[in-house]
């Protein structure tokens, strides 16, 4: 057994978990130790060493002490929860609505709704970490919108890495938006220096019963020291519909799985995701639409910007089951190498079984377009300059489509120090046509 | 201030230019006309800096310069400045933080202060108004989505506010309006200076009545056959470009 299987075991032994989650740690230990380590003979891991995690000792993560990180925070009127290293920060978070509890503080209710739907669609025996996560769970926060009600305000999930010795923790989120409900959920991943270097699992689980609306947000924006898994996992009921967004900018292991099942006619995904790996860091992107039923549709648009030694990998599969007919699923993967030591492994996954359905999908990888570099050259900019100022438009497409304009207002000014571009950014007339 | 001697391009290894000869002062608009495949865009594009374009033989000398020995930004610095005949989309870039930037890196290679944000704003908000571009052409992507029309006035825009001393304009005509076309034309108009030149690339004489030129050259396969006045211009528009071919025949 690979030593940090060891390693994430002896933790769950340490830990003194609540009674009722009992069942779950142990079938996610079960899975744990008996699923095979990531390899490259194991599909879903090809492209992705795991080296990072096998290299490291970790610690039990334990609460700190901090002072002026809260800038770092996107600036949202919102119901927000900070964990720090794992482990809830009440001082940074503020009052809760009734909808939104932690698992620690949930009502016999409340538990037995955990217990049903934890890992009903983020299956521990399909993804290891996954099982790791529910090896190592103790908290996590639920949130349940009533039918035909809407959440007032944004949902803000923080995850700040803060630790003085790598640890390990586990994050878990469930979403239940009821019939005609909306709300709108941002998980938000940071570190307070570029010291951190501790794993965190990740798991979310979105449950959209009939016609609700579900606008969710991840993103990681840590230093690169870090290790991550995570992933979300959706479904999808009667003309329901998930506008999803998510970034990552890069670190020494960066992994999320976004499983979507459409499970009633007329559900609409549309998932949206940026990554922009720099120096030796690792993005990995999985997507799995699944499509059981008739009349959905799916638009899934990711794109990456690879410098450096990086590497990248995206996956996006499209499973189209035989009474899926009417499906519109569309995916487009657009990657820019801004180096020859840039790597890229996409590969887009078609299983149609229906045959009356309109399936699109695309992956490209190229350069910066030489004609629209030599059109800002004749306007007078060098060719470094044009060429940082596609690779920012080439991202900046996508940033404006995001739907909450305070995260998008967050976002650029963080892209563009990303791109090098700060100066431009802060001089740049767009700000003043804003305040117009 | 542009003087073009025996000009020969090629453009994957096929000759394009072949002894394109051309003298331009300040002050003086040159319209060139000729047929498709004629070479008018190469001439354009050599101008500016195009890599594909290699040129065998001849000399181009700017103010002085060599030319054809700058890179394509250091040319745009110098005051060469091209209205592209299609001019690109560039998503996610917007046109005002394009514009903003652009006129930035011309200020500083003239040795003059960087306008200010709002400063700017106004002088693009006024410039856009002239031409007719509603302001809220400067919020979106470059030239993303423009209409032909809208792509070409914003070609003058750029134009304007780059305030370049040699202006090659590269079928800035072609797909627009009668209306559109005065106002590109009033714009260049207005652009007009002793120590400025034109060097007006068309197909249509129709340009030439709202701007009117000094000298209109021919050119047929890559070399000028015939220099004149704005009434060969006419000319051309009546009776084509046979005749002429025949004359150098």
């Amino acid at each position: 057994m690979s030593d940090f299987k060891q390693q994430v075991l002896a933790l769950a032994a340490r830990q003194e978990p609540p009674v009722w989650l009992q069942d779950v740690r142990a079938r996610g230990a079960e899975y744990w130790s008996s699923l095979p380590w990531p390899n490259r003979r194991i599909e879903p891991w090809k492209y992705t060493p795991v080296s990072a995690l096998e290299q490291q000792t970790f610690t039990d993560s334990k609460p700190v002490a901090l002072s002026d990180w809260e800038d770092k925070l996107i600036p949202l009127d919102a119901y927000r929860l900070v964990f720090v290293n794992g482990i809830f920060a009440p001082q940074y978070s503020t009052e809760l609505p009734a909808q939104v509890v932690r698992f620690a503080d949930a009502s016999a209710e409340q538990m037995t709704f955990i217990q049903t739907n934890l890992g009903r669609l983020a299956s521990s025996a399909e993804h290891l970490f996954v099982a790791m996560n529910e090896a190592t769970i103790t908290d996590g926060v639920l949130l349940q919108v009533a039918d035909n009600t809407r959440l007032d305000k944004p949902l803000y999930v923080v995850h700040l890495g803060a630790e003085v010795q790598p640890s390990l923790a586990s994050a878990r989120l469930l979403v239940h938006i009821g019939r005609s409900a909306q709300a709108e959920v941002i998980e938000h991943y940071l570190t307070r220096d570029a010291e951190q270097a501790g794993f965190l699992s990740s798991q979310s689980e979105l449950i959209l019963e009939e016609n609700a609306h579900l606008y969710h947000y991840r993103l990681h924006l840590e230093d690169e020291k870090v290790t991550r898994v995570g992933g979300v996992f959706t479904e999808l009921l009667r003309s329901s519909e998930l506008r999803a967004f998510t970034l990552s900018k890069g670190a020494a292991l960066l992994r999320n799985d976004y499983v979507i099942f459409h499970r009633g006619e007329g559900a609409h995904a549309d998932l949206q995701g940026l990554y922009l790996p720099r120096n030796r860091q690792l993005v990995d992107y999985h997507t799995n639409v699944q499509h059981c039923v008739p009349h959905c549709t799916t638009n899934e648009v990711f794109r990456g910007i690879i410098g450096d030694s990086a590497k990248a990998v995206f996956n996006g599969r499209i499973h189209i089951h035989p009474d899926a007919q009417k499906t519109l699923a569309e995916l487009s993967n657009k990657n820019l190498l801004t180096s020859n030591r840039a790597e890229i492994d996409t590969k887009p996954e078609l299983e149609i079984y229906a045959d009356d359905v309109r399936c699109a999908h695309g992956a490209t990888v190229a350069q910066i377009d030489d004609e629209a570099l030599y059109y800002l050259q004749t306007r007078g900019l060098n060719r470094e300059q044009a060429h940082t100022i596609l690779s920012f438009g080439f991202i900046n497409e996508l940033i404006e489509q995001v739907s909450n304009p305070l995260v998008a207002k967050y976002l650029l000014p963080q892209l563009a120090t990303q791109f090098d571009l700060d100066e431009w950014y802060t001089s740049s007339a767009e700000n003043a046509l804003e305040k117009l | 201030m542009l003087s073009i001697d025996k000009l020969h391009v090629k453009v994957t290894d096929k000759d394009i230019l072949k002894g394109f000869t051309m003298d331009v002062k300040g002050g003086e608009v040159h319209a060139i006309m000729g047929p498709n495949g004629a070479g008018k865009s190469t001439l354009g594009s050599v101008l500016a800096g195009r890599e594909a374009f290699e040129v065998t033989s001849g000399s181009v000398t700017f103010q002085g310069e060599d030319l054809l020995a700058l890179e394509v930004d250091e040319r745009a610095h110098k005051g060469v400045f091209l209205a592209f005949q299609y001019p690109v989309e560039i998503p996610g870039v917007s046109n005002m933080e394009f514009l903003k930037v652009s006129v930035d890196a011309m200020r500083q290679h003239r040795g003059l202060p960087a306008y200010s944000s709002m400063d700017f704003l106004k002088l693009a908000r006024a410039t856009s108004a002239e031409l007719e571009l509603d302001p809220s052409f400067l919020k979106r992507g470059v030239n993303e989505g423009f209409s032909g029309g809208e792509k070409k006035r914003n070609e003058i825009l750029q134009m304007k506010l780059l305030e370049p001393s040699l202006c090659v304009l590269d079928e800035t005509d072609s797909g627009l309006d009668i209306d559109a076309l005065q106002t590109v034309a009033a714009g260049v108009n207005a652009m007009r200076s002793p120590d400025r030149a034109f060097i007006i690339i068309t197909h249509y004489q129709r340009l030439l009545d709202f701007i009117e030129p000094d000298f209109v050259h021919v050119l047929l396969d890559g070399k000028i056959v015939k220099t004149g006045d704005k009434q060969l211009a006419k000319d051309l528009e009546t009776k084509g470009y046979g005749w002429l071919e025949e004359e150098v025949a």
